[in-house]
């Protein structure tokens, strides 16, 4: 009974590159993409603490990378993906309580996703550059 | 599908069971949340840390690095996020990996993650323990 239906081509759905970006599926897909980016930072922070751990020597090259201009770069950039995924992350968690599915709630959330990404961003450099970075 | 997967005895209630997808799901939908609820004053911790010592030397960041009040985050820090991080990325993998490799690279980066974990929480005792 079971194989004339599954042997048959199922319909598949249209492929993402039809349809027009949106808010909803772009910061579906950069939360997915932060994530991924997430991952690599996860990396970086374990050899830092290694070579914390493994003494000044070892430690020395690692600030230097991560003190030069293209380790600020990089490093502003995590930021800003960690700060939309950790924004995206909570507008999820508040969605799995079954609340702000309805359309206006959601380009409401979605859009200060991007704002709170953006101005967290921009004050956790700002605070940095007063410490002294 | 794999119609030769189709010529086998198993009903399709059978196969869905056998293959997990009705039975750990929950779970692991759970780990997520719960991981991602713990992480968030965690990682806001660490950055607000991170931002605190900007342009500390390494003495300083070490005497920071070696109270318990750091060292029990941080540990707690990496936990959370290696086991985030692995299943977040269990599930890009099962969503764009399709050939055989898929179970391998699952394996993989599951390993890895455990393994940078470890590397993690034994370096920040390290220094914890350190004289």
């Amino acid at each position: 009974m079971a194989s004339p239906m599954t042997t048959r081509p199922r319909p598949l759905s249209p492929n993402i590159q039809i349809y027009r970006p949106q808010l909803t599926s772009v910061l579906s897909i950069l939360n997915r993409i932060t994530g991924i980016i997430l991952s690599g930072c996860a990396v970086v922070l374990v050899v830092w603490l290694v070579a914390a751990a493994w003494g000044p020597h070892a430690y020395a090259p690692v600030q230097a990378a991560i003190a030069s201009w293209i380790g600020r770069i990089v490093l502003f950039g995590a930021t800003f993906a960690f700060f939309l995924h950790l924004c995206g992350g909570i507008r999820h968690l508040v969605w799995d309580t079954v609340h702000g599915f309805e359309l206006r709630s959601i380009y409401i959330s979605g859009w200060t996703v991007v704002v709170a990404g953006v101005v967290l961003t921009v004050a956790a450099w700002v605070a940095g550059a007063l410490m002294g970075g | 599908m794999d119609p030769q997967n189709m010529q086998n005895m198993r009903t399709p209630l059978a196969r869905a069971i056998g293959l997990g997808s009705a039975k750990e799901g929950v779970g692991a939908w759970w780990a997520e949340r719960v991981s991602a609820v713990a992480l968030v004053p965690l990682t806001l911790w660490f950055a607000a840390s991170i931002i605190a010592h900007t342009g500390s030397d390494y003495a300083t960041f070490i005497v920071w690095l070696r109270t318990p009040l750091t060292a029990i985050p941080l540990i707690l820090l990496l936990v959370a996020l290696f086991y985030h991080t692995a299943l977040g990325l269990q599930v890009v993998i099962e969503d764009y990996v399709h050939s055989g490799i898929k179970f391998a690279a699952v394996i993989a980066m599951r390993l890895g993650c455990g393994a940078l974990a470890t590397a993690g929480v034994v370096a920040t005792l390290r220094v914890a323990f350190s004289g």
